[in-house]
Order: C-alpha cells, then sequence, then structure tokens
C-alpha cells in the first residue's frame, strides 16, 4: 500500500494501521481520502484483525463521549492485549470503577497543585536550556524533550532523581515492542514490566506508611479505591502515567520546533508577540496529535453516518485525521500559531476519560518556550526527524538541530 | 433580554444582556467574558466551561442532567452549585442570574 498513490487503491483494501504507512509518513493522504470518501470505513483484514476506521472530528467526538454505547475496554490501542499478561489500567476500564480510580490520583495534577509546581518546571526546564551546547548539532529530543519530561516525571512520583532514565526506558518498553525495536523479545519485555514493578514496589512499600504526601504513588498507595490493588494493576496503573506523561509532551516539545521551522512567518510572529505562547501549545498538540488514535469496543449495534457498527467490533477513533478536518476546523493543514478557537481539539479526547493531564502537558509547553524566547532567536533544524515508525504514539525518535542565541 | 451577571474569581464583574435561546457558555465566549474555555464546543464532553450559580438562584437553574453530572462528577474542584455553562440554556426566568467562575478550568 505503501507504494501505491492512495487514490489508485480500492477504498475496501485500505488499511490504514499498517506500519509502513506511518514509518514513512504516508497516512496523510491516506486519511484525506477516508474523510472524504468513507468517513466510517471498515477494514476487513490487518496485522490488528478486523477494525473500523474514524475519521472525521464530528463521528470521533460522538464516539468518544458515548463511554455507554463504546467500552474502553479491555484496552485503548488496536493491539489487542496480551492474554498472559494483562496490565489493567483505569484508562481502559469504564465507569463507574474508572470513576474511583481517576479521582485517586488527579488531584495530584488540579490546577491548584500545578501552580505550586510551576517553580519547579521552571527551573528545571532553565537548568535544561542552559546546559545545552553552543554553535554545534545536537539531538533535540533527547537533550530537551526527554530530559524535560523525564525530570517531570520523576517529581511526580517522587521517583529517585538520579534513576530517572528508567522511566524513560519503561515508557518506551511499554509502548513498544520486538515490532518497532525498543526490545529483542516478548520474553525481554516483561523482564523489563517486571523489573519496573519490582522498584515501584520497593516505592510503594515506603510510602504506604508515610502520611501527607501528594506523589502519585502515595495516592494510590494510600488511596481507598486503589490501596488493595493487585499487583497487575498497580504496575498497569503505573505504566499509564508513565506513557500518559511521557511520549506524548516529549512528542509535542520535538514537533513544535519542526512546526516553527517549516513555518517562518509563524516563528516571526512569536519572536515579535511572546503573549501568544499559550495558543500555540494548542496549536502544537493540535498540529502533532501525539496519540494518533484511541480505540473503544461498540457495545450495542449503533448507526453512524450511515453505517452500523455491528456489537462487539472494533473502532478506531483517529484523532490525527480528526483534528486535520476540514468540516470542523478552519484551513486544518496550516500551522497558525494565532489561530481563533485554537483550544478545540481532539488531542485529549473527549468524555470521563478526556486526558487527566492535559493542564500539566500545556504548562510544561508554555514554560519550555517561554524560557527558549528568552534565550535563542533560532532553533535551527539541521536535518530530518528520525519517526517512531508506530500507528499509536505520533513522534519522533531524534531531530538534529543548530541553537542561535539572541 | 435578560441580564446575566459573570463574576470572575478576582470579583471582576461583568454585565451581559444576553440572547434568549444561546448558552450561558455561548454567551459568555461571545462577550469575551474571560475564565470559560469551553474545549468541547458545548458538547458536555471536555467540563472547562465550569461555573458555579449563586446561591438564591440554584432552585431556578435547577440540577446538572445525567451526562453532564458524569463530567462535573470528575473535577476535583466541583462544589454542589456547580454546572456546566453549556448545558444552560438562557430563558427570561434567568434575568439577573449570577455565576461564579472558577480560579481553574480542570
Ligand atoms: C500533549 C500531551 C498529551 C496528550 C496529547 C495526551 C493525550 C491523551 C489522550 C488522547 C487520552 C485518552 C482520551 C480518551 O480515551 O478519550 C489521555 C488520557 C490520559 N492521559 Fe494524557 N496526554 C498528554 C499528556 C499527559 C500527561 C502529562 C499526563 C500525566 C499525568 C497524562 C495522563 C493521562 C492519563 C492518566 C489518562 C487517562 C485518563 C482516563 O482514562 O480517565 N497525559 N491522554
Ligand atoms: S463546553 Fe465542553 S462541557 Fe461545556
Amino acid at each position: 500500500m505503501v507504494d501505491h498513490d492512495p487514490y489508485d487503491i480500492p477504498l475496501d483494501k485500505f488499511d490504514i494501521s499498517q506500519q509502513a504507512l506511518w514509518a514513512q509518513d504516508k497516512k496523510m493522504e491516506y486519511f484525506r481520502r477516508l474523510r472524504d470518501e468513507a468517513p466510517v470505513h471498515f477494514c476487513a483484514e490487518s496485522e490488528f484483525g478486523p477494525y473500523w476506521s474514524l475519521t472525521r472530528y464530528a463521528d470521533i467526538l460522538e464516539v468518544d463521549k458515548n463511554w455507554k454505547d463504546f467500552s474502553s475496554e479491555p484496552a485503548i490501542t488496536i493491539v489487542d492485549p496480551e492474554e498472559d499478561f494483562p496490565l489493567p489500567m483505569f484508562i481502559a476500564m469504564d465507569p463507574p470503577k474508572h470513576d474511583e480510580q481517576r479521582k485517586t490520583v488527579q488531584g495530584a495534577v488540579a490546577p491548584i497543585n500545578l501552580k505550586t509546581l510551576e517553580n519547579t518546571i521552571r527551573q528545571r526546564t532553565q537548568n535544561v536550556l542552559n546546559d545545552l551546547p553552543d554553535g554545534e548539532d545536537f539531538d533535540w529530543v533527547d537533550r530537551v524533550s526527554i530530559e524535560l519530561t523525564t525530570q517531570m516525571l520523576a517529581t511526580l512520583f517522587d521517583f529517585p532523581f538520579e534513576d530517572r532514565r528508567k522511566l524513560t526506558r519503561w515508557s518506551d518498553v511499554a509502548t513498544g515492542g520486538p515490532e518497532t525495536g525498543v526490545v529483542e523479545t516478548d520474553e525481554q519485555r516483561q523482564e523489563e514490566l517486571l523489573e519496573c514493578l519490582e522498584y515501584f514496589s520497593r516505592l510503594w512499600q515506603e510510602r504506604a506508611e508515610k502520611d501527607g504526601s501528594n506523589d502519585f504513588i502515595s495516592m494510590l498507595a494510600q488511596g481507598e479505591a486503589t490501596k488493595d490493588m493487585s499487583p497487575e494493576e498497580y504496575l498497569g496503573n503505573l505504566i499509564l502515567l508513565i506513557v500518559g506523561g511521557n511520549d506524548t509532551t516529549r512528542n509535542s516539545m520535538t514537533s513544535g520546533v519542526i512546526a516553527l521551522n517549516d513555518n517562518p512567518g509563524e516563528y516571526a510572529k512569536l519572536r515579535n508577540n511572546p503573549t501568544l505562547i499559550p495558543n500555540m501549545v494548542s496549536e502544537i498538540i493540535r498540529w502533532q496529535t501525539p496519540l494518533a488514535h484511541m480505540r473503544r469496543i461498540a457495545n450495542r449495534d449503533y448507526k453512524l453516518s450511515g453505517k452500523t457498527i455491528k456489537q462487539g467490533d472494533k473502532v478506531i477513533m483517529w484523532y490525527l485525521s480528526g483534528n486535520r478536518d476540514e468540516r470542523s476546523i478552519d484551513r486544518p493543514d496550516e500551522f497558525l500559531i494565532d489561530r481563533k478557537q485554537a483550544r478545540q481539539h481532539l488531542a485529549f479526547g473527549f468524555g470521563p476519560h478526556r486526558c487527566m493531564g492535559n493542564r500539566l502537558a500545556e504548562l510544561q509547553l508554555r514554560i519550555l518556550w517561554e524560557e527558549i524566547q528568552k534565550r535563542f532567536h533560532f532553533i535551527e533544524v539541521r536535518g530530518a526527524p528520525e519517526l517512531v515508525p508506530s500507528n499509536f504514539v505520533h513522534g519522533f525518535v531524534s531531530l538534529p538541530v543548530r541553537l542561535h542565541p539572541l | 433580554m435578560p441580564t446575566i451577571i459573570y463574576i470572575e474569581h478576582d470579583g471582576t464583574e461583568h454585565q451581559i444582556e444576553a440572547e434568549v435561546g444561546a448558552t450561558l457558555m455561548q454567551t459568555a465566549l461571545d462577550n469575551g467574558v474571560p475564565g470559560i474555555d469551553a474545549d468541547c464546543g458545548g458538547e458536555c464532553s471536555c467540563a472547562t466551561c465550569h461555573v458555579m450559580v449563586k446561591e438564591d438562584w440554584t432552585s431556578t437553574v435547577g440540577e446538572p442532567n445525567d451526562s453532564e453530572e458524569e463530567m462535573l462528577d470528575l473535577n476535583p474542584e466541583r462544589l454542589s452549585n456547580s454546572r456546566l455553562s453549556c448545558q444552560i440554556a438562557i430563558t427570561e426566568e434567568l434575568d439577573g442570574l449570577v455565576v461564579e467562575l472558577p480560579e481553574f478550568q480542570f
């Protein structure tokens, strides 16, 4: 499929989930055709079994908010969960259990707490930016995006700071597998995740007794709805918080640099008017859409835009496509840092599962760009970014850049 | 036209002449009242249009509907007089209504 013009392939042969389309960045043209000609599209055969693709903004919103008819269980990506190594987490649970568990931890990232976190985030951002090399090429993903998101996670978990890169590793291992190259075998993946569980079990023991801490681990260990979780469920929810706060924000941090390089006019607007930063942050998140999809299972037969989705069918909501839907977003293929209603995008999802960390992500990105604008006239992209070959994590492995200080 | 009074967290008051039939959320947005994000555009699925109804108005305005209650329930800063402003349609009855805006939308 990847070597063809999307308009030469019959629609019933369309499989947008194919790895190659993502690795080679060919998916957007396929999405355009689906949006125009088959917005509720059934793919009968794929590596991941049969599935429906939703590609228009309005259809995605309708399904996303309707948790009664569309279940998040047992998993939220197109890949079916491993039978012998389940990782229960509240993102993949329906209400009421979902609500109980989410309420236990969401206080840690509630806006009132973020106010107190803001100084720490700014300080760490300043340190990372001040340490960057001058006058030579370096990898923005490694030195800035990964470093900052990992530091942030270590803060939220109150995790031993010097071990923080373990968090990055576990995030990569949890979302990848032998197919994405992060591990050699499934056994290796399981071993590493068990090591993660052991590490966190030690922290759990320490914190279960200590009152008054508001890091994620203490909250899970002490919360009524979570304190009796099984080890699998503990691991699942840890992975959720690690991945949730890691890949996503990381890739938005990289994507902003690329988008501004591709759109020099927008970069000029930013230099002239730093008060556009909060709006630009929303536009970057829409533009990148760091999680390309979420998946649901239909609880009953459901008619959507003229097609009947059958009970038990797998439904993929392609946020990445919905965020480029010209029916709902004005000039969607343009990156406009002063876009009106920039906050109205799908990248955080909608309904009860709407991203719990969305305010934290926006805060981190806002501070990053505020501190960048105080230091650098231009962050120059020096070569092509390497893409993550995944239809779920929509992001970058590396990005060579060079700094031009003010 | 009914008058609606929005009070920001810092106490700033906005007296708005509202159109009957519009929502409380849209009225705020159209008149430049800050503090409401309305990320989902009024679909009752983001909870970023949270307001608190002034105590003596709560019975006139009424209780949250079911899907609104589900979204509000996930907001740690939710109060007993919390509503989602996209779920309240302006009527003549609401003339003089006072709503307070939270410090943050979640
Ligand atoms: C730009 C950054 C981010 C993006 C694009 C993003 C995206 C998403 C999406 C699409 C969902 C699922 C929505 C659904 O199923 O309808 C989600 C859920 C979630 N996110 Fe994020 N996220 C980001 C940052 C974060 C951060 C920083 C955290 C850290 C705490 C986080 C934690 C979570 C959690 C815990 C959930 C599960 C919520 C639930 O099921 O109730 N996310 N996120
Ligand atoms: S605007 Fe989203 S819930 Fe009211």
